[in-house]
């Protein structure tokens, strides 16, 4: 049975296995590992110099530009790991085993609760220097791009075309060859499809880790983050706004000049035998066709591109080639596991050691009931997302004029970071006496529910029109039209949006739960406002324990409700 | 054409292909049992067969794509350890790439082998002007018909001036009239010398088009695949279709696939491969099978048909008939012998019947001649809660079939024994009941 897989994580298994434990005490384990070394490395943390962030409106286009460059800075580092890490998990079955429920779990984890630890450890490779700050922004953006599009890539791989890959074979092509000729053009459109994605929720954690502060140490680096962090500080209204301005013109710009010429671009590499309905050439792409010289000069890197992506490197051959004796390779598969356990089994120890030395069973147990109020808080909003935007989706995606007009927008409010906003909903809290921990939880969904609107916006245009007009022939009509007729219809596409908004809502809390307008702060009871305060207290055992408790509850949340939906979806209601 | 004297280009010794994975490991059952053949120069060799003869992993072992579980190939006096130099292959699916113009679709087989630019540039073009493609150099393949797409298919193949030109089904996604001139000019192209090939093998299911273009013809058994024989075509280029000798040809062949097999194997049943419960069942829809009884009762075949007559006139492939037809066998509703299909008394009575006469009658022959039906009807009958779960046969079918062909199997079953109302099955909960749904 062939099944048609879009989520980013395969298998038949829901509940979490021996290699979901293992993938977690290893994370786990690593970042235990961080900060013990960093911490002997240096105490107390050299603040970094040339901190100062110039509130005026001239400098922010400066700052954009640094924000965007360091966007671009880690999808460039998120492209390298995807092309090795995913191919290496496809080529290898031993590294396969791991590696994927690594990423599954990487998948899962609330990275910016981690954001505290990325940059104690950066600063100890680089002491004294912005360089160090500068690679802890980048690598927090780089957790949030990389998992998605290593998990694309990965299946692609898996899945090339089988004749395609005979041509490649009966050719004789190398594996260096096979990777540049088949497998990564096979691979483009899903990858950019989730580079573009990746570029979105990227955005969300650029804002939060350009400025941070671990316990005393404050780290500002110039860009719009850092700006409208101290704006927030120094309450000027007006500098948020601009920032908020700046980061719109940002987001439209490389929209225009980046991915719509890229995305028309990858259009060739579908494997469709059909010329697909084509839309319109975008703008960038044209002019860069019709010019003559700008082609001329791209011209030697193409072919420096030919040159090195034909060249006959024989890269191991993998797998079936050179079938060793199933005695030897059984032995191999014993010394594997045994060490990847023994692997696991000290990071268990080192986390349970280093969280136990300064906390109780009580600590556990009081992570735990954050977690779950947190919790509650996602699955109500989603909930209330869901009532809210169904309907209005659905209601604008059976108007294809309408759905053209309002796409992009959804799109493009999926993009934008809602933490930018947050500061304003404090102000309101603050000056109406609201309570945080109802009125704080809007924020969690404000920035992610986008994504169930475009959704189903795309499952209501992509309705059959002949089972609309069965509909409309058997005047089925009002309750029974929603239930029979076009909940199941746009429920793959529905589900495909919640699942995504539900991963965004976890990381979003972090943030959302704990805000900061000037010195007042606003916080709501959960795991997420934990997890910042203890990161606000540079108290490592206790965010440790937050995130980790946290990173359990996501992945049961991901198996137990998404997966079995998502397999139902795929299943049952699949239109084809 | 060229020296005979020569020893043969390309030998294929005892081979054996078996299925893999699952539980058996390299022990499961046989596709390809015993195969020997050679390919002389100067030839064009027709492997014909139904599917699931292993015709096309026949043609992969030849390409050195897999290797055989057991025996060897012997190519240029050498054993094939792999994909050797100088054996292309043409796809039933074209398999181009995408995202390559023709001209570098073409010339990926010489980038392979590190040919320099201006050369592989200059063969390529002279590929192309050969196989009728100029004027297309610069076009993606998504913008040319299907024909276009395998002349591109054969431009690739040929630019790397192979030793042996490998075919697999190259003209079974195409039109009848695309698929007709792209086999004319082929031929032609054979016949002049014009083409840089010593020989070429093809894979087929279409009897007539390996009369039309095969010197010799291999006509294999299915489950396992075996030679079943060799036949010679000396009528010299261009064939005529119509050309009595021509027919006749035609009509041996289909009376050689549907002679009943002599196998070896004790308690098969019919045509099909395995027997009990592990009998592989093909994928029949019972519309089929009412639909080809329905044919065969009434004018102008009263009961017995020439199949070669039947499947011109309605317009099947081999390859869609003759299981349809041993569906028929197998149920006893029909009797194949040397070409011909003769309805049996059961089958005279199913075609006249009413819905619920025909539903009961099928549900009865159901249970007398597919020992799986009988089988899961009887594990119902047995269990107190009359249900039993699909995975339980799926895995009792897997130790005799590989698992394509037990889900394939399985799935026939249900979809049989719902038109005969043995029981019922909940696709939600993957099980089977006595009780029929409201």
């Amino acid at each position: 049975m062939t099944r048609f897989v879009t989520f980013a994580s395969l298998g038949r298994r829901t509940l979490p296995n021996q290699w979901d434990i293992i993938a977690l005490s290893l994370i786990f384990g690593a970042f235990v590992l961080i900060v013990h070394g960093s911490r002997g490395m240096l105490v107390p943390l050299p603040a970094p110099s040339a901190n100062a962030i110039d509130l005026s409106y001239l400098q922010l286009p400066y700052y954009a530009l640094r924000t965007t460059l360091r966007m671009f800075a880690a999808m460039t580092a998120s492209i390298i790991f995807t092309l090795t890490y995913a191919t290496i998990a496809a080529k290898s079955r031993r590294a396969e085993m791991v590696l994927i429920p690594l990423l599954d779990v990487l998948q899962s984890v609330p990275i910016l609760g981690f954001l505290s630890f990325t940059v104690t450890f950066f600063l100890g490779l680089f002491p004294g220097s912005l360089l160090g700050a500068e690679c802890a922004a980048i690598f927090a953006i780089f957790t949030s791009q990389a998992w998605n599009m290593a998990f694309s890539f990965y299946q692609s791989l898996r899945t090339v075309p089988r004749d395609l890959s005979e041509v490649v074979d009966g050719f004789r092509l190398s594996g260096w060859q096979r990777f540049w000729q088949l497998e990564t053009p096979f691979a483009v459109p899903g990858l950019i499809w989730n580079a573009m994605m990746s570029m979105s929720g990227g955005w969300f954690f650029v804002v939060a880790s350009e400025a941070i502060s671990v316990g005393d140490t404050t780290i500002k680096l110039p860009g719009i983050g850092s700006y409208l962090a101290v704006a927030i500080d120094q309450r000027r209204v007006d500098c948020v706004l601009m920032a908020v301005l700046a980061v719109l013109v940002v987001i439209v710009l490389y929209d225009q000049l980046v991915f719509r010429p890229i995305v028309a671009f990858a259009d060739k590499f579908k494997v469709e035998l059909s010329a697909s309905e084509k839309g319109d050439t975008p703008w960038v792409l044209r002019l860069y066709q019709r010019t003559s010289w700008l082609k001329r000069a791209t011209d030697p890197v193409r072919d420096a591109f030919d040159w090195f992506t034909s060249l006959r490197i024989d890269l191991p051959a993998w797998g079936s080639s050179r079938p060793a004796s199933r005695t030897v390779s059984r032995l191999i598969d014993i010394v594997w596991f045994a060490l990847v356990g023994l692997l696991a089994a000290y990071s268990v120890y080192e986390v349970a050691t280093f969280v136990g030395a300064a906390l109780t069973w009580h600590d556990l147990i009081v992570a735990m009931g954050l977690t779950l109020v947190t919790m509650l808080r996602v699955v109500v909003l989603l909930a209330l997302a869901t009532l809210f935007w169904v309907p209005i989706g659905v209601w604008v995606g059976l108007r294809p004029n309408l759905a053209e007009k309002v796409q992009p927008l959804a799109q493009f409010l999926a993009a934008f970071p809602a933490n930018v906003l947050f500061p304003i909903a404090v102000i309101g809290i603050l000056s109406f006496r609201l309570n945080p921990d109802i009125w704080l939880s809007f924020l969690i969904i404000f920035g992610t529910q986008w994504y169930i609107v475009f959704n189903v916006i795309a499952g209501a245009s992509a309705y059959p029109n002949d089972l609309k007009e069965a509909a409309a022939n058997f005047r089925i009509t009002g309750w029974s039209w929603w239930r029979k007729v076009i909940l199941p219809g746009i429920f793959p596409y529905y589900v495909t949006g919640a699942l995504t908004a539900s991963g965004g809502s976890w990381n979003a809390a972090i943030v959302a739960e704990y805000v900061k307008w000037g010195d007042d702060k606003v916080a709501a009871h959960g795991i997420g406002a934990y997890i910042a305060q203890a990161t606000d207290a540079g108290d490592f055992p206790r965010i440790v324990l937050g995130v980790a408790v946290m990173s359990v509850f996501v992945i049961m949340f991901n198996r137990l409700l998404w997966r079995p939906l998502f397999g139902f979806a795929e299943r049952r209601l699949r239109i084809n | 054409m060229l020296d005979a004297a020569k020893g043969p280009l390309l030998e294929v010794r005892n081979v054996t292909q078996r299925y893999r994975g699952g539980s058996h490991g390299d022990d499961g059952p046989p596709v390809l049992e015993g195969m020997s053949t050679v390919l002389n120069e100067g030839e064009i060799v027709g492997l014909l067969g139904r599917s699931g003869c292993g015709k096309s992993t026949l043609l992969r072992i030849v390409s050195g794509l897999i290797r055989p579980s057991s025996g060897e190939v012997i190519y240029q006096g050498a054993k094939l350890e792999g994909p050797a130099d100088g054996v292309a292959m043409v796809f039933q699916s074209f398999a181009l790439f995408p995202w390559l113009s023709v001209l570098e679709n073409v010339e990926i087989g010489l980038k392979a082998i590190r040919v320099p630019a201006e050369e592989a540039r200059q063969r390529a073009l002279a590929a192309i002007d050969l196989i009728g493609l100029d004027g297309f150099e610069s076009a993606y393949p998504k913008e040319l018909s299907g024909g276009m797409r395998q002349r591109v298919g054969f431009a690739r193949a040929l630019v790397v001036h192979p030793n042996i030109l490998l075919m697999d089904e190259p003209f079974s996604a195409l039109d009848v009239l695309t698929a007709e001139t792209l086999r004319s000019d082929l031929v032609e192209l054979w016949t002049e010398g014009r083409l840089p090939i010593k020989t070429v093998l093809m894979v087929t299911h279409n009897i007539e088009e390996a009369v039309l273009m095969c010197d010799r013809i291999l006509v294999l058994s299915s489950h396992p695949g075996r030679i079943a024989s060799e036949i010679r075509v000396t009528l010299p280029h261009p064939r005529d279709r119509l050309d009595p000798q021509f027919r006749q040809l035609v009509d041996n062949i289909y009376a050689l696939m549907t002679r009943r097999s002599t196998s070896k194997q004790p308690g098969r049943d019919g045509l099909f491969p395995g027997s009990g419960i592990g009998m592989v069942l093909p994928r029949v829809s019972t519309n089929s099978i009412a639909g080809l009884t329905e044919e065969v009762a009434a004018a102008p075949y009263n009961g017995k048909a020439d199949l070669p007559h039947l499947a011109d006139s309605l317009q099947l492939e081999i390859d869609e008939l003759f299981p349809i037809a041993e569906t028929l066998q197998l149920l006893r509703f029909a009797e194949l012998e040397e070409g011909d299909i003769k309805l049996t008394g059961a089958g005279r009575r199913f075609a006249d019947a009413e819905v619920d006469q025909r539903k009961r009658l099928f549900g009865d022959h159901l249970l007398a001649y597919v020992p799986l039906a009988a089988r899961i009807k009887r594990v119902l009958d047995e269990r107190p809660t009359h249900t039993a779960p699909a995975s339980r046969f799926r895995e009792e079918l897997e130790d005799y079939m590989s698992e394509e062909y037990a889900e394939r199997t399985l799935r026939t079953a249900i979809m049989w024994c719902r038109y005969g109302e043995l029981f019922a099955y909940d696709e939600d909960a993957q099980a089977f009941s006595m009780e029929n749904p409201e």
